[in-house]
């Protein structure tokens, strides 16, 4: 759901208040005691560790560690869900090949198969690739399938008309109709794939986000693993930004409700 | 069996004994029609009367019809509802599938034909029901057919709209002789549109009128044909004149 904004497309100040007023209890609540650091450290304390940990380097090695996985696991799990949506989609025989085996693996819960991957995988970076990629793959097959077969059959029949090729009919009929439909698949894929990303990093991980905050949690410093969801945070709003800029310049055809 | 293309020296569509069921009832039943180079044929018939299926028939659009379709050259059509693709923008859509030298001065030169070559670069959905149909007409002149389909493209329109939708219709006409077969349900329309009127009615052509008379038309001199017209259509009472 989207924040109420201003026509300028800033929050307003009034929503800006209680959060405010929250941290400033937590500070509170921290410097007289109520809230002992081994529980929660207080924001200030996250402030400067956060800023310790980026200038020696551990929050931006971690970082990059973590990044990488996402990247391969994205990469390989986007070309796989929409390459199968786009086999399945476009025949009736690529439907019935394709379909009933991800509508099986649809229904394994998706961290359940973390012990067999780590049987298959080792422990080592594949199997947290792998789990991504599964995860960001079915929401976007999904969506993408629904996508193509829900583009409108009278434009097809404009296709026929205008005795367009089956490759033109794809490239300017039902991929672009299908579009829309992808790109709902694409940011449920992300929040999934961040998901999956999380929880792979607490198995066994030797470097990464998930394992700084592994290891604060063996020290009890609550400070790290508080800096260690915030960049979780950052991440996830950044790439859906990024998806609502895309959706934003890719359908201007639209002519949306509030456009 | 779809539209096949044939070498017709007098007419450009002839359609002989075409016949099509649907759910168990015979919509098409023997339907012959042939229509000359250049002429505007408009078919009437009520709500059901198989119009909407000959004439998809006849766009290569049903391949479940019995019986024989042949096109001299290529159709085009234009549907009910304009049917322009909304990520493509006007220009993109007129040219779409246009093969040949230079499709897109082609496209331009037909979205100027119809007056909206400032609107080229516009997406479709910010157009007017009245401008889309226009656009929809470019997309089937620009082919430049020997058979022109109609499926009531005016029916959406409003009725000024539809007036000035009826007068570019027959200025293309005039200018590209393209063949035209009209499928419409109001009577006027055809009456003020096309050289000949056929009725469709349960499947079958039942009635034909020449409209021997100078365009632009005036609609008291098409008191007798419409009354006529009507009443194959099992319209009862007409108020009187």
């Amino acid at each position: 759901m989207r924040p109420v904004r201003h026509a300028d497309g800033r929050p307003p100040i009034k929503r800006l208040l209680s959060p405010l007023a929250l941290i400033a209890a937590w500070q509170l609540a921290s410097v007289i005691g109520l809230l002992p650091e081994q529980l929660l450290a207080a924001p200030s304390a996250v402030a400067a560790t956060g800023w310790d940990l980026v200038v020696s380097g551990t929050l931006p090695e971690a970082l990059a560690v973590s990044l990488q996985r996402v990247v391969l696991g994205f990469t390989a799990g986007a070309v796989a869900g929409i390459g199968l949506a786009l086999v399945a989609g476009l025949s009736k025989i690529g439907e019935h090949a394709v379909d009933p085996p991800i509508q099986m693996l649809r229904a394994v819960p998706l961290f359940g198969l973390i012990p067999l991957f780590i049987l298959w995988f080792g422990i080592e970076e594949t199997p947290k690739v792998v789990l991504l990629a599964i995860g960001v793959a079915l929401p976007l097959y999904i969506n993408t399938f629904a996508g193509i077969r829900g583009v409108d059959a009278k434009l097809g029949e404009v296709a026929a008309v205008l005795k367009l090729r089956r490759a033109e009919l794809i490239r300017h009929i039902v991929l672009p109709g299908a579009l829309p439909q992808l790109l709902v698949g694409l940011r449920q894929s992300l929040g999934i794939g961040w998901l999956a990303l999380i929880v792979a990093e607490q198995i066994n991980a030797s470097a990464g986000l998930g394992h700084m905050i592994n290891d604060a949690r063996e020290f009890l410093r609550t400070d790290v693993i508080v800096v260690g969801l915030l960049v979780y945070c950052v991440l996830g709003l950044l790439t859906d930004s990024l998806v609502r800029l895309l959706e934003r310049r890719a359908l201007t055809w639209r002519r949306g409700l509030l456009s | 069996m779809a539209a096949r293309t044939a070498e017709l020296t007098e007419h450009v569509a002839e359609v002989r004994g075409l016949a099509r069921e649907l759910g168990g009832r015979q919509v098409l039943a023997g339907v012959d029609l042939a229509i000359r180079r250049g002429e505007f044929v408009a078919l009437l018939g009520r709500s059901g009367s198989g119009k909407s299926t000959l004439l998809r028939a006849m766009a290569g659009l049903d391949n479940d019809v019995e019986g024989k379709i042949e096109i001299s050259g290529t159709a085009a059509i234009a549907f009910q509802e304009p049917r322009l693709i909304p990520w493509k923008r006007v220009l993109a859509n007129i040219g779409l599938g246009l093969r040949g030298d230079v499709p897109l001065e082609r496209a331009r030169a037909a979205l100027a034909e119809v007056g909206l070559d400032e609107r080229a670069d516009d997406w479709p959905l910010t157009l007017s029901g009245g401008e889309a149909q226009r656009v929809s007409l470019a997309r089937a002149l620009v082919r430049e057919p020997a058979l022109l389909l109609l499926d009531e493209p005016f029916s959406a329109l409003d009725a000024l709209t539809r007036i000035s939708v009826h007068n570019l219709v027959l200025d293309l006409w005039v200018r590209h002789r393209p063949g035209v077969l009209l499928v419409t349900h109001d009577v006027d329309e055809a009456l003020l549109l096309a050289d000949r009127v056929l009725v469709l009615d349960d499947g079958r052509i039942v009635h034909e009128t020449v409209v021997d008379l100078d365009r632009p038309r005036d609609r008291l001199d098409l008191t007798a044909p419409r009354a006529s017209i009507l009443d194959r259509l099992g319209v009862i009472s007409e108020e009187p004149a």
